[in-house]
Protein backbone atom coordinates (compact mmCIF):
# COMPACT_ATOMS: atom_id res chain seq x y z
CA UNK A 1 0.00 0.00 0.00
CA UNK A 2 1.22 3.49 -0.77
CA UNK A 3 2.45 5.52 2.05
CA UNK A 4 -0.13 7.82 3.15
CA UNK A 5 -3.31 6.15 2.05
CA UNK A 6 -6.10 4.99 4.33
CA UNK A 7 -6.28 1.88 5.27
CA UNK A 8 -9.55 0.81 5.70
CA UNK A 9 -9.82 -2.23 7.97
CA UNK A 10 -11.83 -5.14 5.31
CA UNK A 11 -15.09 -5.57 7.91
CA UNK A 12 -15.37 -1.64 8.25
CA UNK A 13 -15.35 -1.78 4.74
CA UNK A 14 -18.23 -4.42 4.43
CA UNK A 15 -20.37 -2.96 7.40
CA UNK A 16 -20.16 0.05 5.01
CA UNK A 17 -20.80 -1.35 1.81
CA UNK A 18 -24.06 -3.21 3.67
CA UNK A 19 -24.85 -0.06 5.41
CA UNK A 20 -25.18 2.06 1.52
CA UNK A 21 -27.33 -0.97 0.51
CA UNK A 22 -29.27 -0.52 3.18
CA UNK A 23 -29.69 3.14 2.78
CA UNK A 24 -30.31 2.20 -1.14
CA UNK A 25 -33.06 -0.09 -0.69
CA UNK A 26 -35.15 2.12 1.99
CA UNK A 27 -34.81 5.13 -0.21
CA UNK A 28 -35.62 3.01 -3.69
CA UNK A 29 -38.14 1.52 -1.86
CA UNK A 30 -41.31 2.03 -3.41
CA UNK A 31 -39.59 1.55 -7.04
CA UNK A 32 -37.78 -1.66 -6.11
CA UNK A 33 -41.35 -3.30 -4.85
CA UNK A 34 -43.93 -4.94 -7.01
CA UNK A 35 -46.66 -4.16 -3.47
CA UNK A 36 -47.77 -0.84 -2.03
CA UNK A 37 -46.63 0.13 1.35
CA UNK A 38 -50.20 -0.73 2.87
CA UNK A 39 -52.07 -2.76 -0.05
CA UNK A 40 -54.05 -5.44 1.46
CA UNK A 41 -54.32 -8.88 0.48
CA UNK A 42 -57.19 -10.43 2.07
CA UNK A 43 -56.66 -13.76 0.65
CA UNK A 44 -53.39 -14.21 1.91
CA UNK A 45 -53.12 -13.28 5.40
CA UNK A 46 -50.72 -14.27 7.76
CA UNK A 47 -49.05 -16.11 4.91
CA UNK A 48 -45.26 -17.92 5.37
CA UNK A 49 -42.55 -16.75 3.38
CA UNK A 50 -42.76 -17.90 -0.57
CA UNK A 51 -41.54 -16.91 -3.72
CA UNK A 52 -44.03 -14.28 -4.53
CA UNK A 53 -43.69 -12.69 -0.87
CA UNK A 54 -40.36 -13.64 0.04
CA UNK A 55 -40.83 -12.25 3.82
CA UNK A 56 -44.40 -13.79 4.33
CA UNK A 57 -47.35 -11.55 4.65
CA UNK A 58 -48.90 -10.13 7.84
CA UNK A 59 -52.34 -10.20 9.66
CA UNK A 60 -53.42 -7.92 6.82
CA UNK A 61 -52.28 -9.19 3.85
CA UNK A 62 -49.60 -6.92 3.27
CA UNK A 63 -46.43 -7.89 1.85
CA UNK A 64 -44.13 -7.83 4.97
CA UNK A 65 -40.40 -7.17 2.74
CA UNK A 66 -42.18 -4.10 1.65
CA UNK A 67 -42.99 -3.09 5.13
CA UNK A 68 -39.48 -3.87 6.59
CA UNK A 69 -37.99 -1.28 3.50
CA UNK A 70 -40.05 1.31 4.14
CA UNK A 71 -39.53 0.53 8.15
CA UNK A 72 -36.03 1.09 6.87
CA UNK A 73 -36.39 5.12 6.02
CA UNK A 74 -38.05 5.32 9.74
CA UNK A 75 -35.42 3.34 11.28
CA UNK A 76 -32.56 4.88 9.23
CA UNK A 77 -33.69 8.36 9.74
CA UNK A 78 -34.55 8.31 13.40
CA UNK A 79 -31.07 6.81 14.14
CA UNK A 80 -28.62 9.24 11.62
CA UNK A 81 -30.74 12.13 12.37
CA UNK A 82 -31.11 11.35 16.17
CA UNK A 83 -27.09 10.78 16.59
CA UNK A 84 -26.61 13.99 14.68
CA UNK A 85 -28.51 15.88 17.31
CA UNK A 86 -26.52 13.65 19.85
CA UNK A 87 -23.11 14.59 18.55
CA UNK A 88 -23.92 18.68 17.93
CA UNK A 89 -25.08 19.01 21.45
CA UNK A 90 -22.49 16.55 22.76
CA UNK A 91 -19.86 19.25 20.69
CA UNK A 92 -21.48 22.25 22.07
CA UNK A 93 -21.21 20.95 25.72
CA UNK A 94 -18.13 19.43 25.81
CA UNK A 95 -15.91 21.96 23.86
CA UNK A 96 -17.75 24.97 26.32
CA UNK A 97 -17.05 22.82 29.53
CA UNK A 98 -13.68 22.03 28.14
CA UNK A 99 -13.00 25.94 27.05
CA UNK A 100 -14.21 27.52 29.63
CA UNK A 101 -13.19 26.12 32.41
CA UNK A 102 -13.95 26.95 36.03
CA UNK A 103 -17.56 27.01 36.94
CA UNK A 104 -19.24 26.71 33.79
CA UNK A 105 -17.15 23.42 33.76
CA UNK A 106 -18.09 22.29 36.66
CA UNK A 107 -21.79 22.79 36.32
CA UNK A 108 -21.39 21.17 32.68
CA UNK A 109 -20.06 17.89 33.90
CA UNK A 110 -22.68 17.34 37.23
CA UNK A 111 -25.46 17.48 34.70
CA UNK A 112 -23.31 15.49 32.46
CA UNK A 113 -22.91 12.57 35.56
CA UNK A 114 -26.72 13.19 36.30
CA UNK A 115 -28.07 11.98 32.87
CA UNK A 116 -25.34 9.15 32.44
CA UNK A 117 -26.60 8.04 36.02
CA UNK A 118 -30.34 7.70 34.90
CA UNK A 119 -30.84 4.71 32.81
CA UNK A 120 -31.41 6.00 29.78
CA UNK A 121 -33.94 3.66 28.33
CA UNK A 122 -36.53 3.68 31.39
CA UNK A 123 -36.03 7.70 30.94
CA UNK A 124 -36.79 7.90 27.34
CA UNK A 125 -39.78 5.68 27.91
CA UNK A 126 -41.17 7.57 29.90
CA UNK A 127 -40.90 10.98 27.95
CA UNK A 128 -42.10 9.19 25.09
CA UNK A 129 -45.28 8.38 27.23
CA UNK A 130 -45.53 12.04 28.74
CA UNK A 131 -45.21 13.68 25.58
CA UNK A 132 -46.60 11.70 23.07
CA UNK A 133 -44.08 12.32 20.09
CA UNK A 134 -44.45 12.47 16.39
CA UNK A 135 -40.89 10.86 14.23
CA UNK A 136 -39.63 14.22 14.52
CA UNK A 137 -40.12 15.01 17.93
CA UNK A 138 -38.92 11.13 18.86
CA UNK A 139 -35.60 11.87 16.95
CA UNK A 140 -35.18 14.88 18.91
CA UNK A 141 -35.66 13.29 22.22
CA UNK A 142 -33.67 9.64 20.99
CA UNK A 143 -30.75 12.93 20.65
CA UNK A 144 -31.59 14.54 23.43
CA UNK A 145 -30.75 11.00 25.32
CA UNK A 146 -27.37 10.30 23.83
CA UNK A 147 -24.79 13.86 24.49
CA UNK A 148 -23.57 12.50 27.33
CA UNK A 149 -20.62 10.49 26.39
CA UNK A 150 -19.03 12.80 23.15
CA UNK A 151 -19.52 15.75 25.49
CA UNK A 152 -17.01 14.00 28.09
CA UNK A 153 -14.69 13.06 25.10
CA UNK A 154 -14.65 16.40 23.43
CA UNK A 155 -14.46 18.04 26.78
CA UNK A 156 -11.42 16.33 27.42
CA UNK A 157 -10.10 16.51 23.74
CA UNK A 158 -10.67 20.45 24.37
CA UNK A 159 -8.99 20.96 27.28
CA UNK A 160 -5.66 19.22 25.61
CA UNK A 161 -5.29 20.76 22.71
CA UNK A 162 -6.26 24.07 24.63
CA UNK A 163 -3.15 23.69 26.03
CA UNK A 164 -1.22 24.09 22.55
CA UNK A 165 1.10 26.98 21.74
CA UNK A 166 -0.78 27.45 18.06
CA UNK A 167 -3.81 28.11 20.04
CA UNK A 168 -2.18 30.63 22.72
CA UNK A 169 -0.47 32.27 19.75
CA UNK A 170 -4.11 32.47 18.02
CA UNK A 171 -5.09 34.71 20.91
CA UNK A 172 -1.48 36.49 20.83
CA UNK A 173 -2.57 38.02 17.49
CA UNK A 174 -5.68 39.02 19.06
CA UNK A 175 -8.17 36.54 17.53
CA UNK A 176 -11.59 36.30 19.52
CA UNK A 177 -12.64 33.26 21.67
CA UNK A 178 -15.42 31.97 19.46
CA UNK A 179 -12.95 32.36 16.52
CA UNK A 180 -9.87 30.38 17.95
CA UNK A 181 -12.84 27.62 18.81
CA UNK A 182 -13.76 27.59 15.56
CA UNK A 183 -11.17 27.61 13.11
CA UNK A 184 -8.18 26.27 15.72
CA UNK A 185 -9.77 23.72 18.08
CA UNK A 186 -13.07 22.32 16.76
CA UNK A 187 -11.42 20.67 14.02
CA UNK A 188 -8.97 19.01 15.98
CA UNK A 189 -11.89 17.30 17.67
CA UNK A 190 -13.35 16.05 14.21
CA UNK A 191 -12.13 11.95 14.53
CA UNK A 192 -13.39 12.03 17.92
CA UNK A 193 -16.48 13.26 16.93
CA UNK A 194 -16.82 10.89 13.61
CA UNK A 195 -16.47 7.94 16.00
CA UNK A 196 -18.93 9.37 18.25
CA UNK A 197 -21.39 9.54 15.07
CA UNK A 198 -21.33 5.71 14.13
CA UNK A 199 -21.64 4.37 17.43
CA UNK A 200 -24.96 7.49 18.06
CA UNK A 201 -26.40 6.19 15.31
CA UNK A 202 -26.81 2.59 15.73
CA UNK A 203 -27.54 2.99 19.59
CA UNK A 204 -30.22 5.72 18.22
CA UNK A 205 -31.80 2.93 15.99
CA UNK A 206 -31.66 0.27 19.39
CA UNK A 207 -33.28 2.96 21.36
CA UNK A 208 -36.21 3.57 18.67
CA UNK A 209 -36.43 0.20 18.12
CA UNK A 210 -36.94 -0.31 21.97
CA UNK A 211 -39.34 2.76 22.41
CA UNK A 212 -41.72 1.38 19.31
CA UNK A 213 -41.32 -2.35 20.55
CA UNK A 214 -42.86 -1.03 24.00
CA UNK A 215 -45.55 0.72 22.13
CA UNK A 216 -44.17 4.43 23.24
CA UNK A 217 -42.39 4.75 19.83
CA UNK A 218 -43.21 5.24 16.73
CA UNK A 219 -46.96 4.99 16.09
CA UNK A 220 -48.70 2.70 13.36
CA UNK A 221 -50.06 3.65 10.53
CA UNK A 222 -46.17 4.47 10.08
CA UNK A 223 -43.78 1.50 10.52
CA UNK A 224 -40.60 1.19 12.37
CA UNK A 225 -38.66 -1.68 12.94
CA UNK A 226 -39.14 -1.59 16.01
CA UNK A 227 -43.50 -1.25 15.86
CA UNK A 228 -42.94 -4.23 13.51
CA UNK A 229 -41.91 -6.70 16.43
CA UNK A 230 -44.10 -4.56 19.05
CA UNK A 231 -47.20 -5.75 16.59
CA UNK A 232 -45.34 -9.05 16.11
CA UNK A 233 -44.63 -10.38 19.87
CA UNK A 234 -48.22 -11.57 20.41
CA UNK A 235 -48.17 -13.84 17.34
CA UNK A 236 -44.65 -15.18 17.69
CA UNK A 237 -45.80 -18.80 17.48
CA UNK A 238 -47.81 -18.99 14.42
CA UNK A 239 -46.49 -16.67 12.64
CA UNK A 240 -42.76 -15.95 13.35
CA UNK A 241 -41.70 -14.49 10.12
CA UNK A 242 -43.27 -11.33 11.36
CA UNK A 243 -41.02 -10.51 14.46
CA UNK A 244 -37.78 -12.45 13.00
CA UNK A 245 -37.02 -10.13 9.85
CA UNK A 246 -37.81 -6.81 11.49
CA UNK A 247 -35.23 -7.61 14.28
CA UNK A 248 -32.74 -9.44 12.13
CA UNK A 249 -32.70 -5.57 10.10
CA UNK A 250 -32.08 -3.96 13.34
CA UNK A 251 -29.52 -6.21 14.29
CA UNK A 252 -27.45 -5.95 10.91
CA UNK A 253 -27.97 -2.07 10.73
CA UNK A 254 -26.42 -2.06 14.23
CA UNK A 255 -23.99 -4.35 13.48
CA UNK A 256 -22.81 -2.60 10.29
CA UNK A 257 -22.37 1.01 12.48
CA UNK A 258 -20.57 -0.88 15.26
CA UNK A 259 -17.94 -2.55 13.37
CA UNK A 260 -17.56 0.92 11.59
CA UNK A 261 -16.96 2.65 15.12
CA UNK A 262 -15.00 0.13 16.97
CA UNK A 263 -12.53 0.14 13.36
CA UNK A 264 -12.22 4.01 13.54
CA UNK A 265 -11.43 3.18 17.63
CA UNK A 266 -8.90 0.67 16.70
CA UNK A 267 -7.13 3.19 14.12
CA UNK A 268 -7.27 5.96 16.86
CA UNK A 269 -6.02 4.37 19.62
CA UNK A 270 -3.38 2.13 18.06
CA UNK A 271 -1.88 5.06 16.36
CA UNK B 1 -11.83 15.61 54.72
CA UNK B 2 -11.66 12.18 54.12
CA UNK B 3 -12.31 11.02 50.68
CA UNK B 4 -15.11 9.14 51.12
CA UNK B 5 -16.44 12.58 52.65
CA UNK B 6 -15.82 14.35 49.55
CA UNK B 7 -16.84 12.01 47.08
CA UNK B 8 -20.58 11.82 49.25
CA UNK B 9 -20.06 15.58 48.87
CA UNK B 10 -20.15 15.27 45.36
CA UNK B 11 -23.22 12.76 44.92
CA UNK B 12 -25.26 14.91 46.67
CA UNK B 13 -26.08 17.94 44.05
CA UNK B 14 -26.12 14.70 41.50
CA UNK B 15 -29.12 13.54 43.33
CA UNK B 16 -30.24 16.37 43.26
CA UNK B 17 -30.14 17.18 39.45
CA UNK B 18 -31.78 13.66 39.17
CA UNK B 19 -34.80 14.84 41.15
CA UNK B 20 -34.95 18.12 39.12
CA UNK B 21 -35.16 16.26 35.86
CA UNK B 22 -37.34 13.19 37.03
CA UNK B 23 -40.03 15.62 38.47
CA UNK B 24 -39.56 18.32 35.64
CA UNK B 25 -40.09 14.96 33.09
CA UNK B 26 -43.31 14.15 34.49
CA UNK B 27 -44.83 17.17 35.07
CA UNK B 28 -43.66 18.41 31.29
CA UNK B 29 -47.03 16.17 30.10
CA UNK B 30 -49.67 18.66 29.00
CA UNK B 31 -52.27 18.17 32.12
CA UNK B 32 -49.78 17.08 34.24
CA UNK B 33 -49.84 13.61 36.33
CA UNK B 34 -53.31 13.30 35.56
CA UNK B 35 -53.33 13.58 31.58
CA UNK B 36 -55.08 10.14 31.40
CA UNK B 37 -58.08 11.69 33.09
CA UNK B 38 -58.59 14.72 30.56
CA UNK B 39 -59.13 12.36 27.99
CA UNK B 40 -61.61 10.08 30.22
CA UNK B 41 -65.39 10.74 29.06
CA UNK B 42 -66.27 9.19 32.17
CA UNK B 43 -64.11 11.58 34.63
CA UNK B 44 -66.15 14.86 34.86
CA UNK B 45 -64.37 18.26 35.21
CA UNK B 46 -65.14 18.96 38.65
CA UNK B 47 -63.40 15.42 39.15
CA UNK B 48 -60.31 16.53 38.05
CA UNK B 49 -60.49 19.72 40.07
CA UNK B 50 -61.21 17.90 43.25
CA UNK B 51 -58.37 15.28 42.20
CA UNK B 52 -55.35 18.51 41.35
CA UNK B 53 -56.46 19.83 44.93
CA UNK B 54 -56.61 16.56 46.83
CA UNK B 55 -52.79 15.69 45.22
CA UNK B 56 -51.57 19.28 45.75
CA UNK B 57 -51.10 19.84 41.78
CA UNK B 58 -52.58 23.41 42.26
CA UNK B 59 -50.18 24.59 44.40
CA UNK B 60 -46.59 26.01 42.52
CA UNK B 61 -44.56 23.62 40.74
CA UNK B 62 -41.45 24.38 43.23
CA UNK B 63 -43.71 24.08 46.15
CA UNK B 64 -44.70 20.79 44.66
CA UNK B 65 -40.88 19.53 44.03
CA UNK B 66 -39.91 20.39 47.55
CA UNK B 67 -42.67 18.64 49.42
CA UNK B 68 -42.65 15.48 46.89
CA UNK B 69 -38.65 15.49 47.27
CA UNK B 70 -39.43 15.41 51.06
CA UNK B 71 -41.80 12.54 51.07
CA UNK B 72 -39.59 10.67 48.57
CA UNK B 73 -36.27 10.70 50.73
CA UNK B 74 -38.36 9.95 54.19
CA UNK B 75 -39.81 6.91 52.16
CA UNK B 76 -43.66 8.15 51.37
CA UNK B 77 -43.25 7.64 47.36
CA UNK B 78 -46.97 8.04 47.49
CA UNK B 79 -50.20 5.76 46.04
CA UNK B 80 -49.93 4.02 42.44
CA UNK B 81 -52.65 5.20 40.20
CA UNK B 82 -53.31 1.71 39.42
CA UNK B 83 -54.31 0.10 42.75
CA UNK B 84 -54.42 2.45 44.85
CA UNK B 85 -51.55 0.81 47.29
CA UNK B 86 -48.63 2.33 48.42
CA UNK B 87 -45.85 2.61 45.91
CA UNK B 88 -43.27 1.44 48.19
CA UNK B 89 -45.21 -1.55 48.79
CA UNK B 90 -45.59 -2.44 45.42
CA UNK B 91 -41.94 -2.07 44.84
CA UNK B 92 -40.69 -3.74 47.52
CA UNK B 93 -42.15 -6.86 46.73
CA UNK B 94 -40.97 -7.30 43.28
CA UNK B 95 -37.17 -6.99 44.60
CA UNK B 96 -36.41 -10.43 45.10
CA UNK B 97 -36.87 -11.61 41.24
CA UNK B 98 -35.28 -8.88 40.04
CA UNK B 99 -32.18 -9.14 42.21
CA UNK B 100 -32.06 -13.02 41.90
CA UNK B 101 -32.03 -12.33 38.04
CA UNK B 102 -29.64 -9.50 38.08
CA UNK B 103 -27.58 -11.04 40.58
CA UNK B 104 -27.08 -14.49 38.28
CA UNK B 105 -27.05 -12.72 34.94
CA UNK B 106 -24.56 -10.98 36.20
CA UNK B 107 -22.12 -13.11 37.42
CA UNK B 108 -22.22 -15.42 34.73
CA UNK B 109 -21.40 -12.44 32.54
CA UNK B 110 -18.76 -11.60 34.95
CA UNK B 111 -17.45 -15.32 34.66
CA UNK B 112 -18.24 -15.50 30.49
CA UNK B 113 -15.68 -11.92 30.34
CA UNK B 114 -13.23 -13.19 32.85
CA UNK B 115 -12.54 -16.40 30.41
CA UNK B 116 -13.19 -15.04 27.12
CA UNK B 117 -10.99 -11.62 28.02
CA UNK B 118 -7.83 -13.84 29.04
CA UNK B 119 -7.74 -16.23 26.38
CA UNK B 120 -8.20 -13.23 23.70
CA UNK B 121 -5.83 -11.60 25.49
CA UNK B 122 -3.58 -14.53 24.97
CA UNK B 123 -4.56 -16.39 22.00
CA UNK B 124 -5.35 -14.13 17.92
CA UNK B 125 -7.62 -16.67 17.37
CA UNK B 126 -9.90 -15.90 20.13
CA UNK B 127 -9.31 -13.03 19.87
CA UNK B 128 -11.01 -12.49 16.70
CA UNK B 129 -13.56 -14.71 17.58
CA UNK B 130 -14.28 -12.95 20.97
CA UNK B 131 -14.39 -9.35 19.35
CA UNK B 132 -16.60 -10.38 16.59
CA UNK B 133 -18.60 -12.04 19.15
CA UNK B 134 -18.57 -8.52 21.05
CA UNK B 135 -19.78 -6.47 18.35
CA UNK B 136 -22.47 -8.27 17.63
CA UNK B 137 -23.61 -9.04 21.44
CA UNK B 138 -23.37 -5.18 21.49
CA UNK B 139 -25.55 -4.83 18.41
CA UNK B 140 -28.41 -7.38 19.17
CA UNK B 141 -31.87 -5.87 20.18
CA UNK B 142 -32.03 -7.47 23.81
CA UNK B 143 -35.72 -7.78 23.30
CA UNK B 144 -35.42 -9.31 19.95
CA UNK B 145 -32.92 -11.71 21.26
CA UNK B 146 -35.23 -12.85 24.04
CA UNK B 147 -38.06 -13.36 21.63
CA UNK B 148 -36.01 -15.74 19.13
CA UNK B 149 -34.36 -17.93 22.43
CA UNK B 150 -38.42 -18.38 23.42
CA UNK B 151 -39.10 -19.52 19.86
CA UNK B 152 -36.54 -21.29 19.34
CA UNK B 153 -35.67 -22.77 22.89
CA UNK B 154 -40.02 -22.77 24.19
CA UNK B 155 -41.87 -22.79 21.47
CA UNK B 156 -39.65 -25.09 18.80
CA UNK B 157 -37.63 -27.57 21.38
CA UNK B 158 -39.91 -27.42 24.17
CA UNK B 159 -36.83 -27.62 26.37
CA UNK B 160 -37.34 -24.56 28.40
CA UNK B 161 -40.21 -22.58 29.76
CA UNK B 162 -41.00 -19.28 27.86
CA UNK B 163 -41.68 -17.37 30.66
CA UNK B 164 -42.64 -16.06 34.31
CA UNK B 165 -40.61 -17.09 37.67
CA UNK B 166 -42.24 -20.54 38.20
CA UNK B 167 -44.83 -23.12 36.64
CA UNK B 168 -48.44 -22.39 38.24
CA UNK B 169 -48.66 -25.63 40.01
CA UNK B 170 -45.28 -23.98 42.12
CA UNK B 171 -42.61 -26.98 40.84
CA UNK B 172 -39.53 -27.57 42.89
CA UNK B 173 -35.57 -26.35 42.60
CA UNK B 174 -35.60 -27.44 38.60
CA UNK B 175 -38.63 -25.63 37.32
CA UNK B 176 -37.47 -22.83 39.02
CA UNK B 177 -33.55 -23.06 37.54
CA UNK B 178 -35.35 -23.54 34.04
CA UNK B 179 -37.50 -20.42 34.33
CA UNK B 180 -33.82 -18.60 34.71
CA UNK B 181 -32.10 -20.15 31.85
CA UNK B 182 -33.83 -17.78 28.82
CA UNK B 183 -33.78 -14.71 30.95
CA UNK B 184 -30.44 -14.87 32.35
CA UNK B 185 -28.68 -15.96 29.13
CA UNK B 186 -30.51 -12.80 27.30
CA UNK B 187 -28.96 -10.95 30.09
CA UNK B 188 -25.60 -11.99 30.67
CA UNK B 189 -25.35 -11.80 26.57
CA UNK B 190 -25.91 -8.02 26.55
CA UNK B 191 -23.69 -7.78 29.65
CA UNK B 192 -20.41 -10.07 28.73
CA UNK B 193 -19.86 -8.36 25.46
CA UNK B 194 -19.11 -4.50 26.79
CA UNK B 195 -17.23 -6.18 29.91
CA UNK B 196 -15.21 -8.89 28.09
CA UNK B 197 -13.89 -6.46 25.33
CA UNK B 198 -12.78 -4.11 28.85
CA UNK B 199 -11.22 -7.31 30.07
CA UNK B 200 -8.94 -7.98 27.35
CA UNK B 201 -7.77 -5.31 26.86
CA UNK B 202 -6.82 -4.55 30.02
CA UNK B 203 -5.18 -7.91 30.60
CA UNK B 204 -3.27 -7.34 27.54
CA UNK B 205 -2.31 -3.54 28.91
CA UNK B 206 -0.73 -5.16 31.91
CA UNK B 207 0.91 -7.88 29.91
CA UNK B 208 2.80 -5.05 28.08
CA UNK B 209 3.89 -3.75 31.65
CA UNK B 210 7.63 -4.28 33.32
CA UNK B 211 6.37 -6.52 36.34
CA UNK B 212 5.18 -8.95 34.13
CA UNK B 213 8.28 -8.79 31.77
CA UNK B 214 10.21 -8.90 35.16
CA UNK B 215 8.23 -12.06 36.30
CA UNK B 216 8.57 -13.56 32.56
CA UNK B 217 12.77 -13.32 33.33
CA UNK B 218 12.49 -15.10 36.56
CA UNK B 219 11.23 -18.19 34.53
CA UNK B 220 8.05 -17.67 35.58
CA UNK B 221 5.70 -19.79 33.23
CA UNK B 222 2.90 -18.19 30.68
CA UNK B 223 -0.19 -18.95 32.42
CA UNK B 224 0.96 -18.21 35.79
CA UNK B 225 1.93 -14.32 34.51
CA UNK B 226 -1.49 -13.78 32.78
CA UNK B 227 -3.42 -15.95 35.61
CA UNK B 228 -1.42 -14.15 38.52
CA UNK B 229 0.09 -10.99 37.94
CA UNK B 230 -1.84 -9.71 34.56
CA UNK B 231 -5.34 -10.63 35.51
CA UNK B 232 -4.69 -9.27 39.00
CA UNK B 233 -3.90 -6.23 37.71
CA UNK B 234 -6.78 -6.28 35.38
CA UNK B 235 -9.39 -6.80 37.86
CA UNK B 236 -9.78 -3.92 40.02
CA UNK B 237 -10.46 -1.87 37.21
CA UNK B 238 -12.77 -4.18 35.89
CA UNK B 239 -14.98 -4.73 39.32
CA UNK B 240 -15.17 -1.14 38.58
CA UNK B 241 -16.51 -0.80 35.30
CA UNK B 242 -19.11 -3.94 36.07
CA UNK B 243 -20.43 -1.51 39.13
CA UNK B 244 -20.53 1.44 36.65
CA UNK B 245 -22.62 -0.02 34.33
CA UNK B 246 -25.27 -0.13 36.66
CA UNK B 247 -27.64 1.90 34.62
CA UNK B 248 -27.43 -0.28 31.72
CA UNK B 249 -27.80 -3.00 33.89
CA UNK B 250 -31.53 -1.25 34.77
CA UNK B 251 -32.46 -0.71 30.98
CA UNK B 252 -31.31 -4.38 30.66
CA UNK B 253 -33.79 -5.57 33.12
CA UNK B 254 -36.56 -3.59 32.22
CA UNK B 255 -36.49 -4.99 28.58
CA UNK B 256 -35.54 -8.69 29.98
CA UNK B 257 -38.31 -8.46 32.43
CA UNK B 258 -41.07 -7.63 30.24
CA UNK B 259 -39.87 -10.28 27.76
CA UNK B 260 -40.15 -13.02 29.93
CA UNK B 261 -42.91 -11.94 32.11
CA UNK B 262 -40.56 -11.58 35.17
CA UNK B 263 -42.27 -10.83 38.16
CA UNK B 264 -39.48 -8.28 39.27
CA UNK B 265 -39.12 -4.20 39.70
CA UNK B 266 -38.70 -4.23 35.18
CA UNK B 267 -41.70 -5.50 34.71
CA UNK B 268 -43.47 -3.38 36.87
CA UNK B 269 -41.88 -0.72 35.18
CA UNK B 270 -43.40 -1.20 32.15
CA UNK B 271 -46.96 -1.93 33.49
CA UNK B 272 -46.90 1.01 35.23
CA UNK B 273 -45.76 2.48 31.52
CA UNK B 274 -48.35 0.93 29.83
CA UNK B 275 -50.89 2.78 32.78
CA UNK B 276 -49.62 5.89 33.07
CA UNK B 277 -48.88 4.96 36.38
CA UNK B 278 -46.51 8.08 37.26
CA UNK B 279 -46.05 8.16 40.84
CA UNK B 280 -44.06 4.45 40.15
CA UNK B 281 -42.62 5.43 37.05
CA UNK B 282 -41.28 8.53 39.08
CA UNK B 283 -40.39 6.04 42.05
CA UNK B 284 -38.70 3.56 40.16
CA UNK B 285 -36.63 6.26 38.03
CA UNK B 286 -36.06 7.74 41.36
CA UNK B 287 -34.75 4.19 42.92
CA UNK B 288 -32.72 3.04 39.99
CA UNK B 289 -30.50 6.66 40.10
CA UNK B 290 -29.88 6.49 43.88
CA UNK B 291 -28.89 2.65 43.07
CA UNK B 292 -26.18 3.75 39.88
CA UNK B 293 -25.32 7.22 42.51
CA UNK B 294 -24.32 4.16 45.41
CA UNK B 295 -22.52 1.92 43.25
CA UNK B 296 -20.47 4.33 41.67
CA UNK B 297 -19.77 5.59 44.81
CA UNK B 298 -19.29 2.17 46.31
CA UNK B 299 -16.74 1.46 43.67
CA UNK B 300 -14.75 4.65 43.95
CA UNK B 301 -14.02 4.83 47.89
CA UNK B 302 -13.26 0.66 47.36
CA UNK B 303 -10.96 1.59 44.20
CA UNK B 304 -9.30 4.58 46.50
CA UNK B 305 -9.05 1.92 49.90
CA UNK B 306 -7.69 -0.70 47.80
CA UNK B 307 -5.29 0.02 44.99
CA UNK B 308 -2.45 2.84 46.84
CA UNK B 309 -1.59 4.55 43.38
CA UNK B 310 -5.09 6.46 43.23
CA UNK B 311 -4.42 8.31 46.18
CA UNK B 312 -1.87 10.62 45.05
CA UNK B 313 1.09 12.36 47.21
CA UNK B 314 -0.38 13.18 50.85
Amino acid sequence: MRPGAIEIPRQAAIALGVLVALVLLAALAPVISPFAFDALDLARRRAAPSASHWFGTDELGRDLLTRVLFGARVSLAVGFVSAAVSVLLGIAIGATAGWAGRWIDALLMRITDAMLAVPRLPLLMIAAAVLAPNVAALVLLVGAAGWMETARVVRAEVQSIKANDFVTAARAVGAASPRVVMRHVLPGVLPTAAVATTLAVGRGILLESALSFFGVGVQPPAASWGNMLYQAQTTMTSEPWLGIFPGAFIFLTVLCCNAIGTALTDRATNR
Amino acid sequence: MSFAARRLAQAVPLLLIISLLVFGLIHAAPGGPLSLYLDNPNVRPEDIARLRRAMGLDRPLGTQYVSWLAAFVRGDWGYSYADGRPVTERMIERVPATLQLVGVSTLLAVIVSVVVGVGAALRRGVDRAASVGSVAGLSIPVFWLGLVLQLLFSNTLGWLPSSGRASFAGGGLADRLAHLVLPVAVLAVAHAAGWSRYLRGSVRLALAQPFTNAARARGVTESRIVLRHALRHALLPFATVVLLDASIMASGAVVTESVFAWPGIGSLFTEALAKRDYTVLMAFLMCASVAVVTLSFLADVAVHALDPRTRGEP
